[in-house]
């Protein structure tokens, strides 16, 4: 079995958007944990403009969560928020760079964005069924993004990622006298900071799925193809690699 | 397919690896003081944006008494327990005033009834921890910026340090901030008396406190008993411009 030879390889991913991608990898890893070793600071969250020891949390974890997740790996705040901002600004200019290149160059428009046949339910529900047998898309439909996957792309990129940057600047006491607005967007600064916690959260929940759609999809293929940008398409028949 | 396997297995341990080494190699990352200082440059970024956008020199929000906490955390030093301040608690802090000096043409000294004299300015104002909690208080207090007039600055004058009578934890470092004149004249930057129309009681700072609404709990120095306007940090403390500042924390606390 010579699975190269009988399949078709295509550029996937463009220089700019791998590279944006392992940045915004690397970054998400390092803020979510130093984010944890500023949670651990103050493990309780609140909905409204205040919130301390005298009020009442919505979630209180006593102890704050393990120091194997947090960076520095012991309790140093100050250390943690040095890590933290200097990786939001790189998220951040990042995030920038990635959007403006991919609007201009009209990846979003023609691959991200779902089209509006593919928004019929009952094109979304095939897909939902055939996500949740864990089989791999091939042949040519493993060419382009699927809905679902679009749909979490742009959940992510203009939900998620702008949510968790201005719910983090909204904790900022001075970008509220520059943005008083945005206290009144997200309910207050301890409502920001509840919901940056939960934004945060369902970024983790995207990582897993993400991880387990890359394995299901052909990891070794994935992974390669955001390196070089070259993908093989998976063939449909006679997948032998997994043959001992 | 076998060399594939093998290949594949190479660079998936490969990659994992390398992962681990990047994470267990950010603690002493953290500990290095050139890579500490790498990652600090962040802080002057922030600055720098949130300056360039202060344009008018914008207010904090101002809340109303129906959004003062109900109870307003005291955190860091709540008893500077030392024998001169206990001599002050006992005279009803009769016998102290505070100095401003330094850089100035006027140096001053202010009782505390001297302060109660001058105009006032109330705000209610929210609190943020830099550990990530917040409490809304209404402080009342004389504005900074007129009192550092009326002690006419030199050309030079560029921070304001505020020397307190606390050492946090019993330790041998007095409790010190800055502020740089761009706060010092912001109208919300206060120095308070009162704290939800009461005497500040010992435990929120008292006689005196610093209220610098733009940045985070640690820069709002309590305790306060001298203003020495300088024109470098560099000679106080650790040299980093505060107490917490000397203890890995940012001297731009707006974030």
């Amino acid at each position: 079995m010579t699975m190269q030879s009988s399949s078709e390889t295509i550029y996937r991913h463009t220089r700019i958007v791998r590279i944006a991608h392992w940045i915004n990898a690397l970054c998400f890893l390092l803020l979510l944990m130093s984010g944890l070793q500023i949670f651990n600071a103050h493990p309780r969250l609140y909905w409204g403009q205040f919130g301390a020891d005298h009020d009442t949390p919505w979630l209180a974890i006593s102890g704050g969560v393990p120091w194997q997740f947090t960076l520095p790996g012991m309790r140093d705040l100050g250390t943690g928020r040095n890590w933290h901002f200097f990786f939001a600004w790189a998220l951040v200019l990042n995030g920038v760079v990635y959007l403006a290149f991919n609007i201009f160059n009209r990846h979003f428009q023609r691959d991200i964005l779902p089209k509006t046949d593919e928004l019929k339910p009952a094109h979304l529900w095939e897909e939902v069924v055939h996500h949740a047998k864990f089989k791999r898309i091939t042949g040519a439909a493993a060419k382009n993004y699927n809905t679902l996957q679009k749909l979490a792309y742009v959940a992510v990129i203009f939900v998620l990622f702008p949510l968790i940057i201005l719910t983090g600047l909204t904790m900022s006491p001075g970008f509220n006298a520059i943005a008083p607005i945005l206290l009144d967007i997200f309910g207050g600064r301890q409502s920001a900071r509840s919901l940056h916690f939960i934004a945060a959260n369902l970024l983790v929940a995207f990582l897993v799925i993400h991880l387990i759609e890359v394995v299901v999809a052909g990891a070794w293929n994935e992974i390669r193809s955001m390196i070089t940008g070259k993908f093989v398409v998976p063939q449909s028949a006679t997948v032998a690699e997994d043959a001992p | 397919m076998k060399e594939f396997l093998t290949r594949r297995k190479l660079l998936t341990s490969g990659a994992i690896t390398i992962g681990g080494l990047a994470l267990s190699g950010c603690d002493p990352l953290s500990r290095s003081p050139e890579f500490r200082s790498f990652l600090r440059s962040g802080e002057k970024l922030t600055m720098g944006a949130q300056r360039a956008l202060m344009v008018g020199q914008p207010l904090a929000r101002e809340f109303s008494e129906r959004d003062i906490s109900p109870i307003f955390k005291a955190n860091g030093t709540k008893d500077p327990n030392t024998a001169a301040y206990k001599a002050l608690v006992d005279a009803g802090f009769s016998n102290w005033s505070l100095r401003i000096d330094g850089l100035v043409d006027n140096p001053q000294s202010y009782s505390l009834l001297d302060l109660r004299a001058l105009p006032a300015r109330t705000q209610i104002t929210r609190h943020d921890c830099v550990e990530g909690w917040s409490a809304i208080g209404k402080w009342k207090g004389v504005q900074l910026g007129p009192l550092l007039q009326t002690a006419s600055l030199k050309p030079n004058a560029r921070f304001a340090v505020m020397h307190c009578a606390d050492n946090y934890g019993g330790g041998a470092d007095m409790y010190y901030e800055s502020i740089d004149l761009v706060d010092g004249f912001h109208p919300q930057t206060i120095l308070a008396y009162e704290l939800n129309g009461h005497p500040l009681d010992v435990s929120h700072g008292a006689p005196l406190r610093l209220r610098v609404e733009r940045q985070l709990g640690y820069k709002q120095a309590k305790y306060l008993m001298r203003i020495e306007i300088v024109e470098r940090l560099d000679g106080f403390g650790r040299g980093k411009g505060g107490y917490w500042e000397d203890r890995g924390y940012e001297w731009y606390a707006g974030i």
